[in-house]
């Protein structure tokens, strides 16, 4: 491990004991957000439990980035994985980002990247998905 | 034949698409709204509302027409609703006739866009030297658009695409690039597309990629432009002329619906299932189906996006929208066309315009005045448009029986 410290790049990304995310599970209609919430959108309820999102999933959509905002890295693969019945937003990582490499259904798990320190010296850690 | 509860398109119009450097958007909007006047013979003291739509603007874009237009104390609506945005302030309007609260109202959208480039992504980089901080919904250390999939709109609706073709396979590159190609040789008919060159399936499919599959002719091309009309109950225009009655568009399903909770919808924008919700209660609104259309406008902002709205408008059965297109349905000489006008690929897309101009097309030809595109005998269309986030507006319109 690093000796670095580190924190997730967003809330929902845990990396103790090791990296997965963290959806808000509704206790009523079962519903998960990765957002902070006020209700849930399916049935109103305020009620949230945290539940672990499996690491493994597919790719059920995706588009290759060629033109973005100012201090994004181009081209990348931004996609939805379906993680066990659970929609993800994720880049895919740690592969080639062209129609070659990349495909509807692809078998994919979570990984994790440093996208940067801060004037303390802790690096965020942010996740992608990688080809299983 | 008309109600008091009818609901009619009395005078509509809209500007030429592309850029108009000199003219700003109260020009535009101005322009728009006196050719709807005009068209539907009436002046500004019979209006008895405004509602106005400019997403771009400095604010209060009804007020900023009143000025230059006519200021006669009406209640002035200023709407936002993304893309749906000029539906929107139609609705809005066609709520306050049904309402019989007045009985005439003017809907208006501009949009100046010439330039603007990329839409929907960004986000504030952190400074040097600084400290992580938490900010917004997820809790990010920095902006998550391009770290965290895209918030970019090409990007976005290339995955709506994708997602169709995961779910029931044949869509592909060149599928959506023959989708392009179709709406680019629709427009060589539209003298008020910003573009209206033919395109070869090569020529696009070999274009600048922006978002894969989306390469820059199979997007929405930002530019200026402003559609208006003029919308009246059916009590009042029995009391207009017989040429007004005759050239007034009967709308008959006029539907907005934002986007119901599904699985996934807060990942990647649900653009399907509040359209199928709209369309299925404009049909039964209207008491038409979608085999009674003459023709169809819809949000092709992408043309990724074209493909899912032929299943969620139920121009094809459930997942054949590869083989309703393949079929050559959707061209203009097909049993169902879509994008007569050259769709929002080659037409543009001035953002608050479009929900308005997509009607002004369906009202050319069910009143028989499209010129060279003139679908023959058109008496019934449809008019769609989706705002990211969401919104849907649907209209159904058809020719005066007078």
């Amino acid at each position: 491990m690093s000796t670095a410290t580190q924190i997730p790049f967003v809330e929902y990304l845990k990396l103790e004991p090791t990296p997965h995310l963290v959806a808000n599970e509704c206790t009523s209609c079962g519903a998960r957000f990765f957002d902070r919430r006020n209700a849930c959108a399916g049935c109103f309820n305020t009620e949230f439990t945290p539940v672990d999102i499996p690491t493994e999933g597919v790719v059920r959509s995706f588009s290759i980035i060629t033109f973005a905002a100012p201090g994004v890295d181009v081209p990348f693969v931004a996609a939805v994985i379906d993680c066990g019945g659970t929609s993800v937003r994720a880049n895919i990582i740690n592969c080639p980002p062209d129609p070659e490499h990349v495909s509807l259904g692809m078998s994919v798990r979570l990984a994790t990247t440093v996208v940067g320190i801060d004037s303390a010296g802790v690096e965020a850690v942010n996740y992608g998905f990688e080809p299983a | 034949m008309s109600r008091s509860d009818d609901i009619w398109i009395l005078g509509i119009h809209m500007t030429k698409f592309g850029k108009h450097p000199n003219l700003d958007v109260v020009d535009l909007g101005a322009e728009a709204i006196h050719g709807a006047l005009a068209d539907a013979g009436v002046t500004m003291a019979d209006m008895g509302i405004i509602a106005a739509g400019n997403l771009l603007g400095s604010g209060s874009i009804a007020q900023q027409l009143q000025k230059q237009v006519g200021q006669t104390g009406i209640p002035a609506y200023n709407v936002s609703n993304a893309c749906a945005t000029g539906a929107t302030a139609l609705r809005t309007v066609i709520m306050a006739v049904k309402a019989g609260e007045v009985d005439m109202g003017l809907a208006v959208g501009v949009e100046k866009l010439a330039g603007a480039g990329l839409l929907g992504a960004g986000g504030k980089a952190k400074a040097d030297n600084d400290e992580w901080a938490r900010n917004g919904r997820f809790g990010a250390v920095g902006p998550v658009d391009g770290r965290i999939g895209t918030e970019s709109m090409p990007g976005v609706f290339a995955q709506i695409g994708m997602e169709y073709g995961h779910k029931y396979g044949g869509a592909d590159f060149e599928l959506f690039a023959k989708i392009s190609e179709k709406n680019h040789s629709h427009s060589t008919l539209n003298p008020l597309a910003a573009y209206n060159k033919a395109m070869s399936l090569e020529q696009i499919m070999n274009d600048v990629m922006i978002a894969y599959p989306n390469t820059r002719p199979m997007c929405s091309a930002n530019c200026d432009g402003a559609a208006a009309a003029v919308v009246i109950n059916g009590e009042k225009l029995k009391t207009l002329s017989l040429e007004q009655q005759r050239r007034a568009v009967k709308v008959s399903a006029s539907i907005l619906t934002s986007d119901p909770w599904q699985e996934a919808c807060q990942v990647l924008p649900d653009v399907n299932t509040l359209t199928r919700n709209a369309a299925h209660q404009a049909y039964e609104q209207a008491g038409v189906g979608p085999q009674d259309l003459n023709l169809v406008e819809l949000h092709d902002c992408f043309a990724t996006a074209e493909l899912v709205h032929y299943d969620n408008l139920m121009l094809c059965e459930e997942g054949g929208a590869v083989d309703f297109f393949e079929s050559g349905a959707p061209y203009r000489d097909g049993k169902m066309p879509v994008n007569v006008s050259g769709g929002l690929q080659s037409k543009g897309h001035p953002i608050s315009a479009t929900g308005i101009a997509n009607i002004w097309e369906v009202c050319q030809h069910v009143r028989g005045e499209a010129g060279d595109r003139q679908i023959e005998g058109a008496k019934v269309g449809l008019a769609h448009v989706i705002g990211l986030a969401s919104a849907c507006g649907i209209h159904i319109l058809e020719r005066s029986a007078a």
